[in-house]
């Protein structure tokens, strides 16, 4: 593993990942009713094009993109509209959300469509395509991809970086991908190889998949320009910063694009569903979900349709043990802890993770010492340190003159190594978001 | 299903270390050097640990309880400990009781708790402590005996614990007969009355580069700050940098004048250089917080240290370099603000 490229600083969390990484993914059975928010992704937030009492079919268009930077929103489940409402969101609001009770009868195939082979495609056509099959990033984000296939035109992209470090721990939902889907990707990559009108493609993988890894080489096309690099096991290996970081030795100056350095990165589940849009005509409905942590009873990756409530999930895996403490949307780094069992599935989400209470062991929060464990881990090179002491004061705009808020990604690798347990990462969450507020 | 589930934001996992874990771990590293100094003075230094212990915890909790905060978990973070172990590291074995008394007054509730508590102090409260005492009562806080394998009476346990506690010694002519200058002090007045250092040097009290005992007590507490750095407890950024410029720039000057200053490696083992570099300059709270800043307090300890062996009032001059550079640590943090990334 020494001599692989990473980046400097970072974290090594406990990996957990052999909970549910053998566990080849399965369908889920639909549920009795789908919750589909208008706003899963960044951006403005779907319009709804249906009404209550309309039928609907698996992958019809329920709501549509306002505007260049949101995202399309199709029916995951035959079946009939209920309600346009306010539903609990895993963000933690009350979301415009689009309920569809799901006809039992159904067979739950696709309306057929007339798929364009992509070969056919015009160049400039490609993403347009891709937006209307609502495709968002998978990698967590949830940005769309549409906006990222079309660069600025100053910055022209000449590497398309496939992501598949996966580096959050317990997350094996792109790891299952690479290995049951790899055709997919491929061709997930030269789609948007085309759309971007270039050749070249790395795709980054961690070494502690090795098995991935294989699968990618072996699976590899001939006549494409692709690398397959395996990368050091390090946390935030996956970020897009520090992969470009690790695989073209550059970093993207502070506030730009990865364009900026001549770079796009791409999730490769999101390469995947790209492929199968064009396949298939299947949008993005639904997706591979790692449903982990030693709080559930059957863990597995599930293909899961979107809108399908964490209660259903749960109750699917076996039901929570006893001890279950904490569920998270997301990894353990990043991810949103939960309360509410009524919460949908999004697009953008690729784990579920239910903690133990030995898994999440809450320790006392501490003063700061200043050791300068998170100025070590920090990937960014930030000080959380001197922005964690401002936020404790409410200093919320000097968090950014004086140290950098905005380069913050919130990735919690200070928060992780803090031996005070001092909460840094959700202060600088808070912050951002009181930033947010006195801007508007 | 009626159940509740904690929201806690990102990361949910347990943090890797926690604040007690690292104080721990500095005081497991001090044992291999606490041990060789009972080898080398005899078990007053163990008495004198405790004391100051005792001391430190009772001045912590009071202050504590004075603030209205929680005992727990403040009174088990072992910080107070680490820094009544330092303080009693620096005095002579047989200093009176209430010397640890008053230095932990000053350290615990002067240097720690008045400015914040634990995190919030500006200096280094064991140095503090020590300061206090040494300034305030010379005559005890200079009363070293010589090591075991040179004096004519050393004092077991019962003996130490007798002195400690009623300032009596047991030897024909009291204090004055029983104590005598240290290797540094041997040295500075020495130097001061013009003699030449080979010619002092080969005094019995002095070893193969420092002290006779001395020097090993160094070695153990050097290898105890290896096995912290080997743990990434503390980094090699302030212990190189105060032993490395203790070198670098006493070598002029040796060079220069081999007869009227010391070899760089005899003000390595001498006085309290190695516990400092590794275990007092250290400290994360009243030191720089960043890897450059680091180098740069380390170097100011060291350079500060020499300054004051050379050409100030006290023999060893760690403490008071340790706390002049506390008070530029903020300077140097604004000033080695690191790079960040894309910038």
């Amino acid at each position: 593993m020494k001599g692989l490229p990473s980046f400097k600083h970072g974290v090594h969390p406990p990996e957990n990942k052999d909970i549910t990484s053998g566990i080849p993914s399965r369908r889920f059975p639909f549920p009795k009713e789908v919750i589909l928010p208008l706003s899963q992704h960044i951006g403005t937030p779907a319009k709804a094009l249906v009404k209550p009492g309309d039928r609907v079919e698996r992958g019809d268009v329920i709501a549509e993109a306002a505007g260049f930077i949101s995202s399309t929103v199709h029916a995951t489940a035959a079946g009939t509209v209920k309600a346009i409402e306010l539903w609990p969101h895993p963000n933690g609001s009350m979301a415009p959300s689009i309920r569809i009770a799901v006809d039992p009868t159904s067979s739950q195939m696709r309306r057929s469509r007339i798929v364009p082979r992509w070969q056919d495609v015009p160049e400039e056509q490609l993403s347009k395509e891709i937006a209307k099959a609502g495709i968002v990033g998978l990698g967590g984000a949830a940005f769309p991809s549409h906006v990222k296939l079309c660069p600025p035109k100053d910055q022209p992209v000449e590497v398309l970086l496939i992501n598949g470090c996966e580096c959050e721990p317990y997350l094996t939902s792109d790891h299952r991908v690479m290995l049951e889907q790899p055709e997919k990707v491929y061709d997930g990559i030269r789609i948007a190889l085309r759309a971007l009108g270039i050749t070249r493609c790395v795709i980054g993988i961690e070494a502690n998949k090795p098995d991935a890894i294989e699968m990618m080489r072996k699976t590899k096309p001939d006549d494409l320009d692709a690398t397959v690099q395996p990368l050091t096991v390090k946390y935030p290996q996956g970020a897009e910063k520090m992969l470009i970081k690790a695989v073209m030795g550059h970093e993207v100056p502070s506030g730009s694009l990865p364009s900026a350095v001549g770079a796009m990165v791409q999730n490769v589940a999101t390469a995947a569903n790209v492929a199968a849009v064009f396949e298939t005509g299947h949008p993005l409905i639904e997706r591979i979900i790692t449903v982990t942590g030693r709080g559930i009873r059957k863990p597995g990756n599930w293909k899961i349709p979107f809108g399908t409530k964490l209660r259903d999930v749960i109750e699917h895996c076996g039901g929570l043990t006893e001890d279950a403490q904490e569920i998270v949307f997301g990894g353990p780094m990043m991810g949103q802890g939960q309360a509410n069992l009524d919460i949908p599935i999004l697009k953008a989400t690729g784990g579920i993770l239910i903690l133990t209470k030995d898994e999440c062991k809450r320790q006392d929060i501490m003063p700061c010492i200043r050791c300068g464990k998170c100025l070590e881990a920090c990937p960014v090179f930030l000080n959380p340190q001197l922005m964690g002491a401002l936020a404790k004061a409410e200093r919320y705009e000097e968090m950014v003159e004086e140290a950098n808020l905005n380069d913050c990604m919130l990735c919690g690798s200070c928060s992780f190594v803090c031996p005070s347990n001092i909460p840094l990462s959700q202060w600088f969450v808070m912050s951002k978001s009181q930033l947010r507020k006195l801007a508007s | 299903m009626t159940r509740s589930f904690d929201t806690g934001g990102a990361p949910h996992l347990p943090p890797q270390t926690t604040v007690a874990a690292v104080m721990l771990q500095v005081l497991l590293a001090l044992v291999p050097g606490v041990l060789a100094y009972t080898w080398f003075f005899g078990p007053g230094m163990l008495i004198q640990i405790i004391l100051a212990v005792v001391f430190a915890l009772l001045f912590e909790a009071l202050m504590l309880r004075w603030r209205g905060w929680p005992l727990k978990p403040f009174i088990n973070d072992y910080s107070a400990v680490v820094t009544a172990v330092l303080f009693a590291l620096c005095i002579p074995p047989l200093a009176p009781w209430w010397i640890s008394c008053i230095a932990m007054l000053f350290a615990i509730v002067f240097a720690k708790h008045l400015y914040g508590g634990l995190g919030q102090n500006v200096f280094n409260p064991a140095m503090v402590g020590y300061v206090v005492v040494l300034i305030s009562f010379p005559q005890v806080m200079t009363a070293w005996l010589p090591p075991l394998a040179l004096a004519d009476y050393s004092p077991g346990l019962m003996d130490s614990l007798a002195t400690i506690f009623t300032g009596q010694i047991p030897v024909a002519g009291g204090w004055d007969a029983a104590t005598q200058a240290t290797p540094l002090d041997t040295l500075k007045t020495g130097v001061d009355a013009g003699r030449m250092v080979p010619e002092i040097r080969s005094a019995p009290i002095f070893g193969d580069y420092g002290g006779l005992g001395w020097e090993w007590i160094a070695n153990w507490f050097a290898l105890g700050g290896i096995f912290l750095l080997y743990k990434r407890t503390i980094n090699w950024h302030v212990p190189v940098a105060v032993i490395g410029s203790v070198v670098l720039l006493s070598l002029p000057f040796w060079l220069a004048d081999p007869d009227s200053n010391p070899f760089p490696l005899q003000h390595i083992f001498s006085g309290a250089l190695v516990l400092a570099a590794f275990f007092i300059a250290t400290d994360p709270v009243s030191g720089c917080v960043s890897n450059r800043g680091r180098l740069i307090f380390g170097a100011g300890v060291g350079i500060t240290t020499l300054i004051i062996r050379r050409w100030g009032g006290y023999p060893d001059g760690v403490a008071f370099a340790v706390l002049l550079m506390n008070m530029a640590a903020p300077l140097i943090d604004r000033y080695t603000r690191p790079r960040m990334y894309g910038e």
